[in-house]
């Protein structure tokens, strides 16, 4: 391989590793995002062109950063020859060739400043997901759109309309206060925990799995534990490693879902269960326990069971007691119910999800009447079974599912 | 920057309300507005009387037409605003936060547009 093959191999690595951080310094540095995704490209041409002559800079990151810094400031100066309004802009750069100091420390800032934008609460929930998975991942706009099967130009407007919020609004490029970054980090976490989900669990069509999407969260996840180790940061990862490392035993060769109890558990891919289990460990440890903890927590306790008849109940229905104290929602208490049934009985866990159902919660919610089904099945109520799988049939959206559900019906009336 | 804070509430609520709880309301308003008259973030700020006062207007065709009452029923109507200066959308967000019916109603939050350089002249 010659030295220029090695140079754009280099290069290429690079890009990789650093263009997002170039990014995310480069949005503070010039104030506003379209510009500073331009300089990142341009900061990255100018290397191909000069890198294999003059050879790899010591620190290509802050050699980047100030190429970038530049091509913007040029760009500028040549629109505004035809554009006076954009002087302001220019004098705002110092319009000058001196180089702001770049530290480490400031670099790795600049990616938590990006998350903290992109997840502003200010801007809409589908909003917040583009704009991460386009800032902070590099995804492009067609692969964001086809992963949410979305028309392009949809997801390609919400990316514009956000970021003109950004600017007009003025939405600074902070990392929250100590008092406001509860509340923000929780809108962030949302976010990833968002992304994985859609992978995980696609929310309509025919594939069960968006792998890419749970993916990306994960490496966002990482990126968060390394910038922010908050414990609920360390419980998001865990969960999202943990729900992950069941990826191939949850569905069968041909699309079908699997449930926990019937799954392969000699497929879970052990070292990531074993990592999520020391993550779960710190989330536990190091401060205040959070949702996304004890969820891991529960994940954990599934993890560990190398027998679907080994697993901890009496465990899993004490972690979701101390859930619904921090998250008191029905959802969370149709899952506990479900614990409860694999603990004391599918009587017992019946007549808690009849009483959610009773006082009018979650009525148009098919986990619900799944769960109940399953519970009836196994109590010998067949018809009701029957019925109640048919509820959960015309409520949910997913093929895989719907799937599993018609072939339930199907065992029940053959039975 | 500027930003323009709109203050919306149900307005059937003061009628109803006993006069010391909205003696404690006004004393809040009192505050508050002192509070941002001393941080310099007050530029401007009133209250307005009901929406039966309203009077809604539009010309068309070159035809003025005067309708009584504000265009849409809603649960919420704008009853009074506050024009501050704040650093960013996170310092106006704080400020709005701040503002008393933002506990009852709800708090819009507009910046102002920058309009030097589009007076066309």
């Amino acid at each position: 391989m010659s030295t220029q093959d090695e140079v754009r191999e280099r290069i290429d690595q690079v890009y990789r590793s650093d263009s997002r951080r170039v990014l995310a310094t480069l949005i503070r540095l010039l104030g506003d995002f379209d510009l500073a995704e331009e300089a990142t490209q341009d900061a990255f041409a100018t290397a191909f062109d000069r890198w294999p002559a003059e050879g790899v800079p010591a620190n290509p990151r802050t050699w980047l950063v100030s190429a970038g810094r530049f091509k913007a400031i040029d760009r500028l100066r040549r629109r505004a020859t035809f554009d006076s309004t954009l002087a302001p802009a220019l004098r705002l750069l110092g319009d000058s060739v001196e180089q702001p100091e770049i530290d480490d420390e400031q670099v790795e800032d600049d990616r938590l400043r990006l998350i903290f934008t992109c997840c502003h609460p200010a801007l809409g929930r589908d909003a917040q997901v583009a704009l991460t998975l386009r800032e902070v991942c590099g995804l492009t706009t067609e692969e964001i759109a086809h992963a949410y099967l979305t028309p392009a130009p949809t997801l390609a407007q919400r990316i514009v309309r956000a970021k003109a919020k950004i600017r007009d609004a003025k939405i600074p490029y902070q990392v929250p206060t100590r008092s406001a970054l509860p509340s923000r980090l929780s809108a962030v976490l949302h976010v990833i925990y968002l992304v994985f989900n859609e992978g995980y669990s696609a929310s309509s069509g025919s594939s069960l799995v968006r792998h890419d999407l749970s993916t990306e969260a994960i490496t966002l996840g990482r990126l968060l534990v390394e910038l922010l180790p908050e414990p609920e940061a360390f419980g998001l990862l865990a969960l999202m490693l943990l729900h992950d490392a069941r990826r191939a035993a949850r569905v069968t060769a041909d699309g079908e879902l699997v449930l926990l109890d019937d799954q392969d558990r000699s497929t879970w891919n052990r070292a990531q269960i074993v990592e999520g289990c020391c993550l779960v460990e710190k989330a536990l440890t190091t401060g205040p326990v959070g949702p996304y903890g004890l969820q891991a927590a529960i994940s954990a306790v599934h993890a560990e069971a190398l027998r679907a008849n080994e697993t901890d109940w009496p465990q899993i229905v004490g972690l979701y007691d101390l859930l619904l104290r921090v998250e008191p929602t029905p959802v969370v208490e149709l899952n506990r119910a479900v614990a409860v049934a694999m603990r004391d009985g599918p009587a017992e866990g019946l007549t808690l999800i009849d009483s959610i159902v009773r006082r009018g919660q979650l009525a148009d919610y098919h986990h619900v009447h799944s769960a109940r089904a399953d519970l009836l099945r196994r109590l010998g109520k067949t018809n009701e079974a029957i019925e109640a799988y048919e509820r959960a049939l015309n409520l949910n959206m997913q093929e895989p599912e719907r799937r599993f559900l018609s072939r339930r019906i199907a065992e029940l009336r053959g039975a | 920057m500027r930003y323009l804070c709109l203050i919306y509430e149900n307005e059937k609520a003061w009628e109803t309300m006993p006069k010391d709880q909205a003696d404690a309301v006004f004393g809040e308003y009192f505050t508050f507005t002192e509070g941002i008259k001393q941080a310099g973030q007050h530029l401007g700020g009133e209250a307005l009387q009901p929406t039966q006062t309203a009077t809604t207007v539009r010309v068309r065709n070159g035809k003025v037409s005067t309708t009584d009452g504000p265009f849409a029923e809603t649960k919420e109507q704008l009853g009074g605003y506050y024009l501050i200066e704040a650093r960013d959308l996170n310092d106006a967000i704080q400020v709005a936060a701040k503002i008393p019916s933002a506990r009852y109603g709800s708090v819009e939050v507009r910046p102002i547009m920058d309009t030097t350089g589009m007076d066309g002249a």
